[in-house]
């Protein structure tokens, strides 16, 4: 038998623990969007991301569609959730791993023309780690992230 | 059931007298370890596909990061034991494990750091996972801070457990997070549920240095409480005993 007093001591400390988890599980459902780092880009594209507010957006790099200019620093490119496209443009230096049909996260506030202009560019990595001899016998031979493979960006 | 065990297991002196050999054996296990699980993933396993060479810190950063989320746990679980039962040496082992998980916190962050530099292109976001590993360390923060905050250790005991208890909903959410919300940071490469997404080329010397962490974690710990039971029970005999015999 537990000690009436250990076990009184006993549900306090479980009441600690249950009353300090569920004012937490409260406050992340309350600020569940405001946690999330990016909106993804058909909530952009749909409107219920703020307009003229900078903000962040993620998808993947559409394939073909980064242009870079011959004369300035500056990138334009497309990204897709696979439902909505985004054009981007972005005057500053890239990332090492930033290219067509990898994801990415932009910062920035879309304009009146429905394009963002970017004042960060990040490349986001997924959880694959392969050495490249395998990852070129592998199927997904254009090494393109889980995230990203079998998108559908012409849509 | 009966406790009787619980309060011969808290007791210090008895903890003391058992755990000698243990130190020696896990400081030579975590150095060995070390050495092998590091010249392996530094050394000799392959390099990644796209991000080169600087995946190779995964090797710090993963077993880091996990070990001072499973330390955390270590270290509310004490400070729980200590609230209900008022054994010594679950308080001895809370304001152990403080400090330690903090260094490997920080290790997670600062390596983290490091490396999404160069492949994200920035070395801090406030994404959902970054976020709650520093409220990880501001926690252990927290509680050495309030084991240095009272005149009697008795209150600054029962003060820093309690704040460890509250703390430990955070561990869930750090784990969590890159599946709750949109993060920068990747999900988890090693799943239970299904194959992991990283080489077992890669994987082996990752396990080894999960194994090399997890006992430079106790050793660390064993030694920290060790010496920390021997300031707290200084003027007891046996323990004037010992340092009689350190000191001839």
């Amino acid at each position: 038998m537990m000690h009436p007093v250990r076990k009184q001591r006993l549900i306090l400390v479980a009441a600690i623990v249950v009353v300090s988890s569920l004012v937490a599980v409260l406050v992340g459902v309350a600020m569940k969007e405001y946690a999330n780092l990016f909106y993804s880009v058909s909530k952009i594209v749909s409107g219920e991301a703020p307009r003229g507010k900078s903000i962040r957006a993620g998808g993947c790099v559409v394939p073909g569609s980064v242009v870079k200019s011959k004369d300035v620093l500056l990138t334009t490119f497309d990204i897709s959730d696979g439902v909505a496209k985004l054009k981007v443009s972005y005057s500053s230096i890239l990332p090492d791993l930033f290219s067509e049909g990898e994801a990415a996260v932009v910062t920035g506030v879309v304009g009146e023309n429905g394009e963002l202009t970017a004042s960060e560019v990040l490349a986001k990595h997924d959880e694959n780690y392969t050495p490249p001899e395998v990852a070129e016998s592998v199927k997904n031979t254009d090494k393109h992230q889980v995230a990203c493979e079998g998108m559908k960006y012409d849509s | 059931m009966n406790w009787q065990w619980l309060h011969r297991f808290g007791s210090p002196k008895w903890f003391y007298e058992k755990t000698g050999l243990w130190v020696v054996a896990l400081g030579l296990c975590s150095i060995t370890l070390l050495v092998v699980g590091a010249v392996w993933g530094l050394g000799f396993a392959p390099e990644d596909a796209k991000q080169g060479n600087s995946y190779r810190i995964i090797y710090i950063h993963v077993p880091a990061a996990v070990i001072s989320m499973a330390g955390y746990y270590i270290m509310a679980i004490a400070g729980g034991v200590g609230l209900i039962w008022r054994t010594k040496l679950s308080f001895i082992v809370m304001r152990a494990a403080a400090p330690i998980g903090a260094w490997l916190t920080f290790a997670a962050l600062f390596t983290g750091a490091v490396w999404g530099k160069p492949t994200w292109g920035t070395w801090w976001v406030w994404d959902a996972r970054i976020t709650s590993m520093l409220i990880l360390l501001f926690l252990y923060l927290g509680v050495i801070a309030l084991q240095q905050a009272f005149q009697h250790q008795d209150s600054a005991d029962k003060t820093s457990a309690i704040l460890a208890l509250v703390g430990m909903v955070n561990v869930p959410i750090i784990y969590k997070s890159v599946e709750w919300w949109t993060t920068l940071h990747q999900p988890a490469s090693i799943k239970f549920t299904q194959k992991s997404t990283i080489d077992p080329s890669m994987l082996y010397p990752l396990m080894i240095m999960f194994v090399a962490f997890y006992a430079f974690y106790f050793w660390c710990l064993l030694r920290s409480a060790r010496a920390e039971i021997l300031r707290r029970e200084q003027k007891t005999a046996w323990v004037g005993e010992i340092l009689m015999k350190g000191s001839r």
